[in-house]
């Protein structure tokens, strides 16, 4: 028997699939076997990966080899899952032996992927946002079949189907914590910390009094756990949002300050006595050479505050607020055990905090479009 | 008017001395030097010479110990104030968030020129280093040399009758430099500026200079000033003829004597 596509992951499905087919077998008649899953669903998930194996081995095309793996995988991934819905914690030997072999298929599925060269643009586009696709849909799938295959208590770690189902139940709820958390603590915090570390930064820069006072305390505060004064930020302006906009505001303030100072000193001496050469004052010398070169520094505070924000809103809520607001939600939550809606919250926060991320990452690639990092090379 | 005195540079008993962690260093010493309108002066010497000093204090980029110097017949300080001078760096040091365009408007921004006087002059002085049809191009799409003829551009680009070109071509391999040492040739004939021009290559002063001055290190001093006798028209293959090589050899010679050899 001759495999023109051998890889290594295949090799091992198919001992696998063998020794599986062979268990699932003796089971029917043996009443002391576990059931490992609906008897229908476990029979189509082991020929799904059966057929999936050996249709990708024979064919010639790459991309339909990558298909039929991809069908494959996904497919006795699906049945896996259905079957072992209401049976949860009744997982035996095949049932993993199917896992590893549907997730072995999807392994070479991507590592498929991930050798193609696009020609095509869109081509290329739909290959950067498949990968990560399949690569993230198995942590799900994996963490859905282990805590429902070994029966997992729902407190320790929820499979992810349920922590969907609970924020597709509670929208209304979340929206609320999102406006409250996000929309007012955590984006007026991040604007007026940012704000006052850059203006305190270039106040440091123009007087030297302040950079050689400011400077190193600055340095040794941004080294403390900021978070501590949260409790302090209630007693001082209340439970509603300010007092969490003014955590956030001391968190993104010392990066800020720190990496603008650090940017403001980053242009090179050529191109400062150029700028003596023509006579320029400080503030053309600022404007139009240390502030544009000082930019990667600038947006690298930026990107660090942006999930320090979200940290330091969700953290300070655990000290008092009103009812409403993520950190709020979670606190609560948390002690009456609904543990899904902690997830909930978690899985929202991480959302904003990518999103966030990414539009400070765009606005950099943007702005410093001619930093080497960028525009690569 | 001080624009009608003769001499532009005009330099006596410049000293210079560098505190540094190993102590001082005596980067210029008893420097005499007179530079008249129009010429093209070189400086050359090993470095360590004080060659890239003495330009840098012309340019008031650093401060003599000792001495006088005037430019333009006022302070450096002074006529740095007044942009009296264009000075180009041993690299381009152009602006990597500005196109080559707006790297030539650089210093006429500064300056405050208004929007159709910088279009004017950025046209003229992008054609004079034929820099034409690059306008929109940023400096990291251009090759080195290419983007040392947008600096040249935007030390020309305010019209300082004066021009200081520290090592312009320095980086760049021997063929562009050839052309680029032409080009300026060319240029320094149409405009009528006077140059200094800071170098430690015997045939690129010697090609392009109608005085050179011989430097020596430790301390940095003047051994020797040799006028050029090369007709003001010099193509490229002047630099075969026995004159070109006579000149050559006193500067060699020049060079020689100043260095002691002895590390």
């Amino acid at each position: 028997m001759r495999f023109p596509n051998h890889s290594w992951q295949t090799w091992i499905v198919l001992p696998f699939a063998g020794l599986l087919a062979f268990l699932f077998a003796s089971m029917n008649g043996v009443p002391s076997a576990p059931p490992p899953y609906g008897t229908l669903s476990g029979g189509v998930a082991i020929a799904l990966v059966l057929i999936s194996t050996l249709a990708a081995n024979y064919t010639s095309n790459r991309l339909l080899e990558a298909v039929f793996l991809f069908a494959g995988a996904h497919g006795a991934a699906f049945f896996l899952l259905a079957g072992i819905k209401g049976h949860e914690g009744t997982a035996g030997p095949a049932y993993y032996l199917l896992l590893a072999s549907a997730w072995l298929l999807a392994w070479r599925c991507v590592t498929i992927l991930s050798g193609r060269r696009a020609t095509a643009r869109p081509m290329s586009i739909a290959l950067r946002l498949i990968i990560p696709a399949i690569f993230g849909a198995w942590i799900l799938i994996i963490w859905e079949a282990v805590t429902r295959g070994a029966g997992i208590p729902f407190i320790l770690l929820p499979p992810p189907s349920a922590i969907g189902a609970r924020i597709a139940n509670s929208l209304p709820i979340l929206g609320s914590d999102v406006r409250q958390t996000i929309f007012k603590a955590v984006l007026i915090g991040y604007v007026v910390g940012n704000l006052a570390g850059f203006v305190v930064a270039i106040l440091a820069d123009r007087v030297p009094f302040l950079r050689r006072g400011l400077l190193p305390i600055g340095n040794m505060v941004s080294a403390l756990p900021i978070i501590g004064v949260a409790p302090i930020m209630v007693m001082w302006f209340g439970f509603d949002w300010p007092s969490k906009a003014a955590v956030v505001i001391i968190m993104t303030f010392f990066p800020m300050l720190v990496n603008t100072v650090a940017g403001l000193a980053a242009s090179g001496h050529m191109e400062r006595d150029l700028m003596r050469t023509y006579a320029s004052g400080y503030w053309p010398t600022l404007l139009k050479l240390r502030l544009p070169a000082a930019m990667p520094f600038i947006f690298n505070a930026l990107k660090i505050n942006s999930t320090l924000a979200l940290i330091g809103a969700i953290v300070a809520e655990f000290f008092g607020t009103p009812v409403v607001g993520m950190g709020f939600r979670i606190s609560t939550e948390v002690g009456r055990m609904n543990i899904d809606m902690v997830w909930a919250e978690i899985a929202v926060a991480a959302l904003a905090g990518s999103v966030f991320y990414g539009v400070v990452a765009l606005i950099e690639r943007a702005v410093t479009f001619w930093h080497p990092s960028v525009r690569g090379g | 008017m001080t624009g009608n005195s003769p001499a532009v540079v005009s330099a006596s008993k410049l000293d210079l001395t560098f505190q540094t962690n190993d102590g001082p260093v005596r980067a210029l010493s008893n420097v005499d030097l007179t530079i008249g309108k129009g010429e093209f002066v070189s400086f050359i010497g090993p470095s360590g010479c004080g060659k890239t000093t003495l330009l840098r204090v012309i340019a008031d980029l650093e401060k003599p110990t000792s001495g006088t110097i005037s430019v333009n017949g006022m302070t450096p300080e002074q006529a740095r104030e007044k942009r009296a001078y264009g000075y180009v760096f041993q690299a381009a040091a152009l602006f990597p968030w500005r196109t080559i365009e707006r790297n030539v408007a650089l210093p006429l921004e500064i300056i405050g020129l208004s929007q159709a006087e910088q279009a004017e002059r950025i046209k003229r002085t992008m054609e004079l280093v034929n820099l034409s049809g690059f306008e929109k191009k940023y400096p990291w799409q251009l090759s080195g040399g290419m983007q040392q003829r947008a600096s040249i551009a935007r030390a020309l680009a305010f019209d300082a009758d004066l021009l200081l070109m520290d090592e312009p071509f320095g980086a760049l391999d021997e063929i562009v430099r050839d052309h680029l040492n032409e080009q300026l040739l060319d240029l320094w004939g149409r405009t009528n500026k006077t140059i200094c021009f800071v170098t430690h290559s015997i045939p690129e002063a010697v090609y392009l200079s109608t005085r050179i001055v011989v430097m020596s290190p430790r301390p940095g001093r003047v051994t020797d000033i040799i006028e050029s006798t090369l007709p003001s028209k010099r193509p490229l293959d002047i630099r075969e003829t026995p004159e070109f090589l006579a000149i050559a050899a006193r500067v060699r010679d020049g060079l020689r004597a100043g260095h002691s050899y002895d590390d």
